[in-house]
């Protein structure tokens, strides 16, 4: 048996060091994971308190800062509502562009454009609320729904992309086989395709929601700040990523510490959706 | 998973309904998604105009040109010339390019090609979880945590490396440097989600027939698999910088927000997406500021949707042999 020429020194060394370097490239795309979640836990959980999370800011220079209340409620509100906005209009179109549009000129425009929607800058989605809706004074000026309405903007793009793919893995088969039987169009959809789909469907949804949750930007010039908890939809509504932004640009230690509470409450928020979101998606996996 | 059972009547109705009654819902469910899609285009249309009609009043004062190009942001004397804004966002930008894009093709390698076949899922979602911490979460750790800890290394490197351009000099707390590293930070997911995707499509018969050449597992790589998803790195580098140029909260906390062309990467500065969330409250009662504002909000829109669309058309064509969408039914 005759053996293969050993690979030359030269080209082995080249191997391991190449080898070796995305090893330590990849641990350190992880460092500031790691980093970011000790701060958290290490300034963030020292805010924590009971009094933390059931009063409301005091807006005060000196003395008790106050707690997180109205923020954590407001980005309840605020989200619930952008979702309820986005998640059926997302899903609404993915439905069109896999059971009509497929692969048509209209339906390869419209995915194409939700593809850009989806780089559009979060500042420039409330920029544009806010010159549609506060300055327009429609209703007032700064109110709840139109931070909802720009954060749904922002999750639009996502609920169609996820759901698409999702669509996409039912097999045609089960279609095939409604429409064999006789059920119209509409009935195989909604008994037959959404149901298969519908572990997918939760699972982007719930990532979208995460993601207008930890959301700035947009609300910055649409729900504006206020410190007290309130759930008129027509009025100024505090949020989590707002008071934080607040709380850091006055650079008080007190409001700084309060940011890190908030802060850590915050992303705690946004793991518990993804990770449901990850455990709806491994309890029903299509295919 | 649903079966064909439930199909079968429940109330005696047939399911073999081929009355016309039956199937008059199917175009007006189909008319309606379609209306919905069409929702989508008429938005982006409405985005534009309506940010365009805004800005007007900024472009009309002081030119297309000379506001993108004068180096002049003064809002005590109502002068707004974007140019500081359009070099910082440019230069942060790099900064986050040139430090994340690698390092997020690295990942991609070592979890693609390289990593054991268990460590994969892990270090995905490691990855993965860079991008769920919201942008503001990062600015507060960027000021409070990175800056000062880095300020010394910072200042080495300034003066060390001073024969360098765009080093050298004092560095202040905030600045462009550690703006673009947080940036680097955030677009190092999905740069490295989609380098994933391609480098996924790569077929294992290239692979394979280098491998068997005698290739080592690195030369492999370098012959089989970046030769193959170079334009889908190229996209995903691309959409990392369209959001890399949007990114705006974190950018704000860290950069100084100081409306002068930077003189080093270590000066404090200012981008087109800084300047709207800062400057937005003090504007509201100035509406020359406001135009301003909204248009560089527009120039903003206009620069990540000329990139996103460069890039989604790379990233396409790199993944069209996996994204073939299966053709359903006559419809």
């Amino acid at each position: 048996m005759t053996t293969l020429p050993a690979v030359s020194a030269r080209r082995r060394f080249t191997d391991r060091f190449m080898r070796s370097l995305t090893l330590v490239l990849t641990l350190v795309a992880i460092v500031p994971l790691v980093l970011i979640i000790y701060y958290l836990i290490k300034e963030g959980l020292g805010a924590w308190s009971v009094d933390f999370f059931t009063t409301d800011p005091t807006g005060r220079f000196l003395g008790n800062p106050g707690g997180i209340k109205s923020a954590i409620l407001g980005t309840i509100v605020m989200v619930a509502l952008a979702s309820v906005i986005a998640i059926p209009i997302g899903i609404g179109v993915a439905l069109y562009l896999v059971e009509f549009g497929k692969q048509g000129p209209f339906a390869k425009v419209v995915r194409y454009f939700v593809d850009v929607m989806t780089g559009v800058p979060s500042v420039v989605f409330g920029l544009f609320i806010y010159i549609v809706l506060v300055v327009s004074q429609i209703g007032g000026t700064f109110a709840a729904w139109k931070g909802s309405v720009a954060l749904a903007l922002l999750m639009l793009p996502i609920v169609v992309r996820s759901s698409e793919v999702v669509l996409n893995l039912v097999p045609d088969s089960l279609r095939e086989g409604a429409l064999a039987l006789g059920a119209p169009r509409w009935r195989v959809i909604f008994r037959v395709v959404i149901p298969s789909a519908l572990a997918g469907l939760v699972t982007g949804s719930l990532l979208a929601v995460a993601r207008a949750a930890g959301e700035t930007a947009p609300l910055l010039f649409t729900a504006a700040f206020v410190l007290g908890t309130q759930f008129d939809l027509s009025q100024r509504m505090n949020s989590l990523p707002l008071q934080i932004f607040n709380d850091v640009g006055q650079a008080q230690d007190r409001l700084v510490q309060r940011a890190w509470g908030a802060a850590l409450t915050l992303v705690v928020l946004v793991l518990i959706l993804s990770l449901v979101a990850r455990l709806v998606q491994r309890r029903s996996r299509l295919a | 998973m649903m079966e064909a059972g439930t199909l079968t009547p429940r109330t005696g109705r047939s399911t073999l309904e081929r009355s016309g009654r039956a199937r008059a819902a199917d175009p007006i469910l189909r008319w309606t998604l379609k209306a919905l899609a069409a929702l989508i285009l008429v938005l982006i249309a409405f985005f534009f105009v309506r940010l365009f009609i805004e800005a007007k009043p900024a472009f009309d004062k002081f030119g297309y040109i000379g506001f993108v190009f004068n180096n002049n942001w003064d809002v005590s004397r109502d002068t707004f010339g974007a140019w500081p804004l359009v070099v910082g966002t440019l230069l942060t930008s790099a900064i986050a390019l040139i430090i994340g894009v690698p390092i997020a093709i690295a990942t991609a390698l070592y979890i693609t090609e390289l990593a054991p076949r268990r460590g994969r899922q892990p270090l995905t979602i490691l990855v993965e979880l860079l991008a769920a911490v919201p942008s503001v979460v990062y600015g507060l750790w960027g000021i409070f945590v990175l800056a000062p800890k880095l300020k010394p290394a910072e200042q080495w490197f300034s003066d060390t490396f001073s024969f360098l351009p765009l080093v050298g000099g004092p560095v202040s707390i905030p600045n462009c440097f550690i703006a673009g590293l947080i940036m680097a930070i955030m677009i190092l997911p999905i740069v490295s989600a989609i380098s994933r995707e391609v480098m996924a499509t790569v077929p294992s018969e290239n692979k394979e027939a280098a491998l068997a050449l005698g290739a080592t597992r690195w030369e492999m790589i370098r012959m089989a698999v970046l030769p193959y998803s170079r334009a889908g790195i190229s996209g995903a580098a691309m959409l990392g910088l369209g959001r890399a140029i949007g990114e705006t909260i974190a950018v704000t906390i860290v950069i100084g927000n100081a409306p002068n062309v930077p003189e080093t990467i270590f000066s404090q500065g200012y981008t087109l997406a800084a300047v709207i969330a800062n400057e937005f409250g003090e504007a509201a009662s100035d509406p020359t500021h406001r135009a301003a504002l909204i248009a560089a909000g527009l120039v903003l829109f206009v620069l990540t949707l000329i990139i996103n669309a460069i890039a989604r058309s790379y990233v396409n064509r790199a993944q069209r042999g996996e994204r073939t969408v299966p053709q359903g039914m006559a419809g």
